[in-house]
């Protein structure tokens, strides 16, 4: 009992007691609010840093080249008919295209170099256009061919780092020997003279710290190993001098290896490599990468400077050369990268595309949808409004529940021994994709429906029932639109679910490489094919540095996939809702 | 229908007694007893109710009236371990006979519940589903018709005819509990059972309801379960009072409110318990 006595004191109480509670409060709102916070910039971060990689896939470096279609090589029987023109020999006339472009290319190795300007596998994109227009036999067609993926990389800037230096002074170029002999009536030489010698003063002191090292190291050994150290440490020292002298050379050559810069001058049509520099850095030594012509006091002639060494990059100076000089030649155009969605895979990133695996998603996603939807919301409509509740409904329940929480791989397995092995299903097919994330999905699409039946009010089923609906009625007019809203979510977040899925896909064939796109029909469904997971999986392990980029674009074909799946659930639980 | 036993004055438990011989009985329940899940919930429970007037069930709640009106439709059936035994007839038509399909004594007696629950459809819809489901009509004139007359019997036209195609659930309490009525009687139901069809509603929406009550006593058997014993006075022509499951009395409103036989209905109308 509280004296009436005490209430301004229970009153002092309560507002004594408040700071604590909107302490409280305020913590929880900024606990919260941090959360949210992180969540958004962490998707920002993820999704911004996919973007950003995914960019360099959304181009392509295409070289334009005029190619003479001469009837000898493209119509070997000289009818004219498709058997002949299958026949003929594209790689042959993209050859003779490229080698007109460098008519001084003749040694036969220079030529192999020449020929991985592009990949040969466009000779057969040459042969579908001339199988579409026969009338080009004979004609010199204008063919446009992606440029080797690390070219195309190297012509986004994201392969090396270089720079082009502006020139001062009027270039001398002399015939010595089969080299040139390059002077310059500035010091345009001796900048380089004096970063090549800070380079080899700074690789000198690293090849220090390592001898430095062996030496400790040998402290602390004994014997055979002790003397491996030491001989290891005199060695590197011994190297390290002996760069430290070249730097710091007065007179004479200072060779450039390629461990060092790449130093290139261009003037006019011809490229020029330096080889040596002259410890006084006037001058300097050349060999020809391209034309071969000499001249004194030219005014127009540039430096340009590729810094990550030639050792330690994919392409040779002599295939950046003729890339650049392609396009000064206005051969090389920057396009839309059309293959990524108009190829399936390829082992040559710059005709691999998304088609392939994106249309093996939608077919097995076709299937996943016209079965597990239905099966799984007539199982969940059953179970809930009709079923008897007795143990062996119960025990449906509980395995129904189990089956959500097994791990994907098992349904590939099972996919695997009653689809394939059993029913004889090909393998890498759509169909038995689907069929296995059905039962996949299965579970969640009828866990969701039963819990949308749930909750629908009793009050609606009951005014149905009321006006003498039957059982029947009462659920497909009231309770199914009810639950609709939340039956539509559920599955498709199933679905979304499913179509992310790679482990059950693995036992069935489905991660694989896969060079042809399966057609959009039901032959399709058997035909082999892959997912847009399955795709990105593959990608991020390829060998090639240009598959990078289209992992990420594959990831932002998935995402753009599911958003729009989710865009779609959102729109549709709109649609259908009804509040009662 | 006339019912073949219009005399039961022998039973004071039975029949609301003199004043009343002059309306044949509608519904007549011999010793039902129900059990939910083995729980005696209504014992042994007889009954006569005439047709057109309204019959009001008090009593303090859990005391079986809803039970018992919920037994006149079976919506009984649809709990589960619900049990129900003893003899129920509307018309001289056993109500729990195999024979009798739940759809067809549904349509036959209509229900308005305690909660205004029209369907999440337009106003038309709402009214229109009972005939749609049990093909009463034959055309779209037909139907409209029947969902003029309806709304017009549940005194709610002049305020929707305007707004048909509005959905049901956008209206007031009071507006839906009497949509629902004219969707109880758009079926052409000849009984109409109201569980406290005005314990959600304000007393102005409580007062046109029960004006509505009154107006369909003409055409209709109307039961309704109330915990309002003012209400049970103001609209009923009958009342039954129930308790712990065994009807306790039964008589006109009149005698019931003014001079009741059972010491238990005394303390309950004069509020001294429930």
């Amino acid at each position: 009992m509280t004296d009436t006595a005490d209430i301004p004191k229970l009153r002092q109480a309560i507002s004594d007691h408040l700071p604590r509670r909107y302490r409280a409060e305020m913590r929880f709102r900024v606990a919260g609010l941090s959360a949210v916070g992180l969540a958004v910039a962490i998707l920002v971060l993820l999704v911004g840093s996919i973007v950003m990689q995914a960019i360099p896939a959304f181009t392509v470096n295409q070289l334009v080249l005029p190619v003479r279609l001469e009837s000898d090589l493209v119509d070997p029987q000289g009818d004219g008919s498709e058997a002949s023109l299958r026949r003929g020999s594209y790689g042959r006339v993209l050859q003779e295209a490229v080698r007109e472009q460098f008519p001084g290319v003749r040694d036969r190795r220079q030529l192999r170099t020449l020929f991985t300007l592009y990949t040969a596998l466009n000779s057969t994109r040459l042969m579908d256009e001339v199988l579409a227009d026969p009338g080009l036999v004979g004609e010199t067609h204008t063919f446009r061919m992606p440029i080797a993926d690390d070219l195309d990389l190297y012509l986004k800037g994201r392969l090396v780092q270089d720079r082009t230096l502006e020139t001062a002074g009027r270039l001398t170029v002399a015939e010595a020997g089969r080299d040139f002999e390059l002077t310059s009536s500035a010091a345009d030489f001796e900048g380089l003279r004096d970063t090549v010698s800070n380079l080899l003063r700074a690789e000198a002191a690293s090849l220090d710290t390592r001898a430095e090292q062996a030496r400790n190291r040998a402290e602390g050994q004994t014997g055979e190993d002790r003397e491996d150290s030491l001989y290891e440490a005199g060695r590197l020292s011994a190297d390290a001098d002996a760069l430290r002298a070249e730097a710091e050379l007065e007179s004479g050559w200072v060779e450039l290896s390629d461990t060092l810069p790449s130093i290139l001058v261009e003037t006019g049509e011809t490229h020029l490599r330096l080889t040596a520099l002259s410890a006084d850095g006037r001058s300097a030594r050349a060999e020809s990468l391209l034309g071969d012509e000499t001249g004194s006091e030219l005014a127009d002639w540039s430096l340009y400077v590729i810094d990550t060494p030639e050792a330690r990059r994919r392409v040779s100076d002599q295939l950046i050369v003729w890339t650049r000089a392609l396009v000064d030649r206005g051969l090389v155009s920057l396009d839309f990268n059309t293959a990524l969605f108009a190829n399936a895979d390829s082992r040559e990133p710059e005709l691999a595309g998304v088609k392939g695996a994106l249309f093996g998603s939608i077919l097995t996603m076709l299937i996943t949808l016209t079965l597990s939807v239905p099966v799984g919301v007539f199982t969940a409509l059953y179970l809930e409004e009709y079923a008897p509740k007795n143990r062996f409904t119960d025990l449906i329940e509980v395995n129904i529940n189990n089956l959500a929480a097994v791990p994907s791989i098992v349904f590939g397995l099972l996919g695997l021994a009653v689809f394939i092995n059993s029913f004889g299903l090909p393998r890498s097919a759509p169909l038995v994709g689907g069929l296995v994330l059905s039962l996949m999905t299965l579970p969640t699409v009828i866990i969701a429906t039963r819990a949308a039946l749930k909750a629908v009010p009793v009050s609606i089923r009951q005014a149905a029932l009321a006006v003498g609906a039957s059982k029947t009625q009462t659920v497909f007019h009231h309770v199914l639109p009810l639950a609709a809203p939340g039956i539509l979510t559920g599955s498709i977040i199933g679905l979304a679910q499913a179509m992310g899925e790679t482990a059950p896909l693995l036992m069935i064939g489905m991660v694989a490489f896969i060079a042809d796109a399966p057609t959009l029909g039901l032959e399709g469904l058997t035909q082999p094919a892959t997912v847009m997971p399955v795709q990105v999986f593959l990608w991020s392990d390829g060998a090639e540095r240009a598959f990078e980029a289209r992992t990420a674009a594959a990831i932002l074909v998935l995402l753009a996939l599911m958003i729009g799946f989710n865009a779609l659930a959102i729109y549709l639980r709109r649609r259908f809702e009804r509040r009662w | 229908m006339v019912n073949p036993m219009p005399d039961n004055q022998s039973h004071p438990d039975m029949s609301a007694g003199a004043g009343q011989a002059e309306l044949p009985i509608k519904v007549q329940a011999r010793d039902v007893c129900v059990s939910y899940s083995g729980k005696q919930a209504l014992n042994h429970v007889s009954i006569d109710v005439p047709d057109r007037s309204v019959t009001a069930f008090i009593g303090p709640s859990g005391c079986g009236k809803s039970t018992f009106l919920r037994c006149l439709n079976r919506m009984n059936d649809t709990i589960e371990g619900a049990k129900v035994v003893g003899s129920l007839k509307i018309d001289g038509l056993e109500v729990n006979d195999k024979s009798v399909d739940p759809v067809v004594l549904r349509a036959n007696v209509g229900m308005v519940f305690q909660k205004p629950n029209p369907f999440p459809k337009s106003i038309y819809d709402n009214v229109a589903y009972g005939p749609r489901i049990h093909g009463l009509a034959l055309s779209k004139d037909e139907l409209d018709a029947i969902v003029e007359d309806s709304l017009k019997k549940a005194g709610l036209w002049d305020e929707v005819a305007d707004r048909l195609n509005h959905p049901g659930t956008g209206l007031s309490g009071g507006q839906q509990q009497r949509l629902v009525i004219a969707r109880a009687i758009a079926v052409n139901p000849e009984v109409i059972l109201m569980d406290e069809p005005c314990s959600a509603l304000d007393p102005i929406a409580t007062a046109k309801i029960e004006e509505l009550i009154d107006e369909l006593r003409e055409n209709y058997c109307i039961i309704i379960v109330t915990h309002s014993m003012q209400q049970a006075a103001r609209v009923s022509q009958q009342t039954a009072f129930f308790h712990m499951g065994n009807l306790v009395e039964y008589g006109t409103t009149e005698e019931i409110f003014t001079n009741p036989r059972d010491p238990r209905t005394q303390d309950y109308i004069t509020g001294r318990f429930g």
